[in-house]
């Protein structure tokens, strides 16, 4: 154990500090507190990712280790991996239950895009949350979640990853019932958490099914040598005609789905925008939801190697995900539910990109999986900064609709030209972050697979087009009557908007083949001329349509939703998708299975359990007169149970 | 086999914690002797600073593999060290709970009260680390007769004198029926060496005769069903402190003790102990429960309760595996912590207001919130709730039972677990939920109590997780 264990016991602790005695040091020194001991933890950070990519070495407890192989890999360094749980023995000499930090290429990338956005929230909600009632308990919880989040991502086996897994949906659960006085937010933080804790009773199947046949949950045994344990444990092994790894690897892969929020399980993160802006920036648009990806990824060399169906069946997902989050985008009133649905069909191109990759370096077969981690590292960026400039909108007008706004760009104009970056970051225009990645996800489509190609590359334009929607209905359009004039927002809440405007811009110019590969051996990405030229078309198209209806106001929206009328209605209904849930529990589930279930539970379990106290109760009213307090009657009981017993002992 | 003397009183070189033991009951005694009135005043730090040095000094002792002296008749091993480390910490535990009430009830007489407690550590010292019956009954012993005059030790309360006789003449009659069976064991196997009586052990029915009164002896000091009686007469009766000493040391020691024996002098024929244990357990547990329901003194309610955790202590026992032996030492290790955050509570209260009521005990989060606070963490660790240590230290235990195939025996564990549930569970809903028209004032406890109990938190919050003290336990335990 060295300094590395610092970036987990920092945030720990100042959420034990913060929840504790949070009250007593008031809001001021909690958020100070809070945001300086990210700051420390963001050091550390990129101090690590500093070592890590570009000394190509990381002194780990005293010893300088490198972080190349020698033939030229990038290799993966553990700075302590500790046994908590022992289970294993002659049969199962690797099973155990392990506490450790695991770093190569994409959990040090985690790393600081994790801390970066972590610690631009805790600076913006600074002025965000200024006199917001329980603002201690909120910092409290931001720690709590910086705590899990990263130790999901420096997880050394799959179990760690689970325990983080969980306690960072425990911390999603508090921030979005962050008011917890208002219904909505309730709702809609129970919501999110039966529904992820739907996906990740799938996710614990898969791990208890790849651990009962590879009897590890290490990563390193898991992964290594192209999965070449999971082959020789499982397989072959089919189950109903499918082959176990599938399953497994499928279950695994809902579980994901479930996080980062994939159909059919998109329908908590809409909802989940009850909470607090910048927790939203953070937890629901950069970094919790993007789990899912960063699972897969993590898991990839399995999936690859010995499940391509299961690839091909993330690829086709994420597809249709995006597609229908992006649809749904185009009509939402809400600004922070366009972005929302904005989040889930860009985590939805991550996946596809998963979906779509090859393997080796060579050829830059595996540049689905760069692109992927790419668009992750952009994407964080970008969203977390639309999030912010969202939330600082709607700290100004009070409200999240589009109808209260309009003209703003007069008022808040570090807020506009932000906006703008991320805008034409996330609607693919270079040289913006955004455009890169993008690319490259779809040169990896392109090469792949046509027909997800011709749907991503739709998809793009729709973005343009959704993202310029919002961009001139919020900062152009007309100028609706104000309760009282808006105002930029304090420094403290433009600032992180300013450096996460700086990210969106040079985040394009990282060489990220070198460093995040697939194989783990870098190589250098050429640029297909050919599709960036049709992608920008594209983007320029949907941006165009978005300037001609949305800049003044006119009559052509509402021209263009009546043709549209009954698509448009069942879109703005988000597809109905959760009536469909209302309906199957509701109806199904509830009046159906649980009236049995209840009936049984309520005579059969009830009445075991009456029986056993009622028995209880007389046998215990029967028996009481030998407690008399006789000594002499309890020599007698000593003395006759010792009879009764050599009796039964060698009579029986 | 003893070659000179030199060699011979080579052998106290490996009792470090028994001599260290006496060294701290020689200064006590002394102190008392000699100090004048002023300095009675710092002797119970004198005596609870000398015992916590005493106690570190403990953890610095390792031996490796197992050693003997004296021919045997003294063995010790990592395992024996690390249990007289857990009895160590329990005891200094009790000494903090027991500070207010000497400083306020025994002013001249709290010397006596360490040095009364400290002879019966050392004799449980001598029975958990005896190779041979003659060592081991003498431990037994000087555990024992020195707890008779503790339990006796409110001289003036007329319960108090109650319960010590009871005490004494049950063990009086227990230690005859066990020294008995020890005769018999003589007549039968020739030797008093628990490895020679394994060699000679046949299963006749001598010996068998023999073994069970050895048994019921044991199930005296343990109170394993039917030879409990005394246990909640004398709880009730006892003063608080030294109810919390006997409930957790001398059950701790001795269920070691017993299985030792077990393991080392029986191991030969263990289908008719373990079928005669397999009877107690059930007994035990489902006779503790169903008297710990009417219980509405809260001493005597503790009695029964630990009655029914010795006959879970009793499956570690059952199953003679290394596993079982873990999983006893560290159900008697969470179960110290546990019971005596109850019992800190419950003196604490008794001493500043006298009340040990369980109605009295109604409302009494609306006064005492930390209080009743600590309280519901050890009934909900002894009632065996995740996450708290009892959780682990009970599935460790059921762990090893049924991993020797003690599935139903799991299964009745089990369904008990329910019935205890229940009555801890009452004594929550008596804090929390329970009006009451007059609740026990808002009380000011000590400093020593206050450090007692926050050690018994945090035990009760954290051991559970902490994996590497069971793995130790695992890595120096030792099965038949």
């Amino acid at each position: 154990m060295d300094y590395t264990v610092l970036l987990l016991a920092i945030p720990f602790l100042m959420f034990l500090l913060l929840g504790l005695v949070g009250q007593k040091l008031g809001p001021k020194m909690a958020g100070i507190l809070g945001t300086a001991g990210l700051s420390v933890v963001t050091v550390l950070a990129y101090y690590v990712a500093y070592s890590y990519f570009l000394n190509k070495g990381l002194t780990l407890n005293g010893v300088l280790e490198s972080a190349v192989n020698g033939d030229g890999s990038w290799k993966a360094l553990t700075s302590f991996n500790f046994t908590w749980l022992d289970l294993s023995n002659a049969n199962r000499p690797d099973l155990r239950i392990e506490i450790g930090m695991l770093f190569d290429p994409i959990s040090v990338m985690m790393l600081v895009v994790i801390t970066t956005v972590s610690l631009m929230v805790h600076i913006y909600s600074i002025g965000y949350m200024h006199g917001e009632e329980g603002f201690e308990r909120y910092y409290s919880i931001l720690s709590l979640f910086s705590f899990a989040m990263l130790g999901l991502v420096v997880a050394t086996n799959i179990f760690q990853m689970y325990i983080f897994w969980e306690l960072v949906g425990v911390s999603s659960f508090l921030l979005i019932g962050f008011y917890y006085k208002k219904p909505s937010a309730v709702k809609a933080a129970k919501k999110a958490f039966i529904v992820t804790r739907f996906a990740d009773m799938f996710f614990l199947v898969g791990i208890l099914i790849l651990s009962y046949y590879t009897k590890t949950f290490s990563f390193e045994q898991i992964n290594g040598d192209h999965a070449a344990l999971v082959h020789t444990t499982m397989g072959g092994l089919t189950f109903m005609g499918c082959s176990v790894t599938a399953i497994a690897l499928t279950l695994i892969f809902l579980g994901g789905a479930g996080k980062s929020a994939m159909f059919p399980f998109q329908i908590w993160l809409p909802d989940a925008m009850e909470g607090p802006t910048p927790s939203s920036a953070l937890i629901h648009a950069a970094t919790m939801v993007v789990a899912g990806v960063y699972l897969v990824a993590r898991l990839f060399p399995v999936y690859f190697f010995e499940a391509t169906s299961v690839l091909t069946f993330i690829a086709y997902v994420g597809a249709f995900t995006s597609l229908f989050a992006a649809l749904i985008a185009c009509t939402q009133t809400d600004i922070k539910r366009v972005l929302a649905f904005s989040t889930i069909s860009q985590i939805a191109y991550m996946m596809v990109a998963l979906g779509v990759s090859g393997y080796a370096s060579a050829h830059e077969a595996g540049l689905g999986f760069t692109a992927s981690m790419w668009h992750l590292f952009t994407h964080a960026m970008f969203k977390a900064l639309l999030f912010m400039c969202a939330g600082a909108i709607i700290h100004a007008v009070h409200s999240n609709e589009m109808d209260d706004m309009g003209n703003m760009r007069k008022y808040l104009p570090i807020t506009h030209w932000t906006f703008l970056i991320a805008c034409f970051a996330i609607a693919g225009i270079p040289p913006f972050s955004g455009f890169f990645s993008k690319d490259e996800i779809l040169t990896a489509a392109f090469e792949s697979n046509m027909i997800i190609y011709v749907c991503q590359a739709f998809v793009a334009g729709l973005t343009a087009f959704y993202m310029f929607r919002l961009y001139f209905r919020i900062f152009w359009y007309n100028e609706p009557t104000f309760h009282h004039t808006p105002h930029e927002a304090p420094k403290s809440m433009t600032i992180p908007l300013i450096v996460l405007a700086a990210f969106t811009c040079v985040g394009g110019f990282i060489p990220f083949s070198e460093f995040i590969t697939a194989e783990s051996i870098g190589y250098e990405i050429e640029m297909n001329t050919t599709i960036a030229t049709i992608s920008v078309v594209v983007a320029l198209i949907g941006i165009a349509i978005a300037t001609f209806m949305y800049k003044k106001q006119n009559e052509w929206p509402d021209k263009v939703t009546a043709i549209f009328k009954n698509f448009y209605v069942w879109a703005y209904h988000r597809f109905y998708i959760d009536e469909v849930y209302l309906f199957i529990t509701n109806k199904i589930i509830f009046g159906i299975i649980c009236t049995f279930i209840a009936w049984f539970d309520r005579h059969i379990i009830d009445g075991f359990m009456n029986l056993l106290a009622w028995t209880t109760n007389l046998v215990s009213d029967e028996t009481k007169e030998v407690q008399s307090g006789s000594v002499q009657q309890y020599a007698w009981v000593f003395i006759m149970g010792v009879v009764t017993i050599v009796a039964l002992a060698l009579y029986l | 086999m003893i070659e000179t003397l030199k060699d011979y009183y080579s052998g106290f070189a490996i009792m470090n914690q028994e001599l260290t033991l006496v060294l701290v009951l020689i200064f006590v005694l002394l102190a008392d002797l000699f100090l004048g009135e002023k300095g009675k005043k710092n002797l119970q730090f004198a005596a609870i600073g000398s015992f916590a040095l005493a106690t570190i000094s403990g953890f610095t002792v390792s031996f490796g593999g197992s050693q003997e002296a004296f021919a045997g008749m003294y063995v010790t091993s990592d395992m024996h060290v690390l249990v007289k480390n857990i009895l160590n910490i329990g005891t200094l535990l009790v000494f903090f709970f027991a500070h207010y009430w000497n400083k306020n009830e025994n002013r001249n007489q709290s010397g006596e009260f360490y040095f009364l407690t400290l002879s019966t550590l050392l004799g449980m010292y001598l029975m958990v680390s005896s190779g041979n019956f003659i060592l081991f009954y003498i431990g037994l012993e000087t555990a024992s007769i020195p707890m008779a005059a503790l339990v006796a030790f409110n001289k003036k309360n007329r319960d108090s004198a109650e319960a010590a006789a009871k005490y004494i003449l049950t063990a009086a009659f227990s230690s005859g029926v066990m020294l008995f069976g020890i005769s018999l064991i003589y007549g039968s196997c020739g030797s008093l060496y628990f490895d020679e009586v394994a060699n000679a052990f046949q299963g006749l029915p001598v010996q068998i005769l023999a073994m069970v009164f050895f048994m019921a002896g044991m199930g005296f000091k343990i109170s394993l069903v039917p030879f409990h009686l005394w246990t909640a007469d004398t709880y009730q009766g006892a003063p608080t402190s030294v109810t919390a000493y006997l409930s957790v040391m001398s059950k701790g020691a001795a269920a070691f003790t017993f299985l030792c024996i077990l393991f080392k002098a029986f191991h030969n024929y263990p289908e008719i102990w373990q079928n005669i244990l397999w009877w107690i357990i059930v007994v035990t547990i489902t006779v503790g429960n169903l008297f710990a329901i009417r219980q509405k003194n809260l001493k005597r309610f503790l009695a029964f309760s630990s009655i029914s955790q010795a006959g879970y202590i009793m499956l570690g026992v059952i199953s003679g595996s290394p596993l079982g032996m873990t999983s006893t030492v560290y159900y008697i290790f969470i179960y110290l912590f546990t019971n005596l955050a109850a019992f800190g509570i419950i003196s604490n209260i008794e001493n500043q207001t006298g009340k040990v009521g369980m109605d009295d005990y109604n409302g009494l989060y609306g006064t005492n919130p930390k209080s009743a606070f600590i309280m519901t963490l050890a009934m909900f660790s002894l009632g065996g709730i995740p996450p708290f240590a009892g959780f682990f230290s009970k599935f460790f235990i059921f762990a090893a039972a049924a991993e020797q195939g003690q599935y139903l025996l799991v299964f009745i564990a089990l369904l008990n677990t329910i019935i205890s549930l229940y009555y801890y569970l009452l004594v929550v809903k008596a804090m929390f939920i329970n009006k009451s028209e007059n609740p026990i004032p808002t009380i000011k406890s000590d400093n020593m109590s206050i450090i007692g109990l926050g050690i018994c938190t945090i035990g009760i919050l954290i051991l559970g997780f902490i994996s590497p003290i069971y793995e130790y336990m695992t890595s120096i335990s030792f099965g038949m």
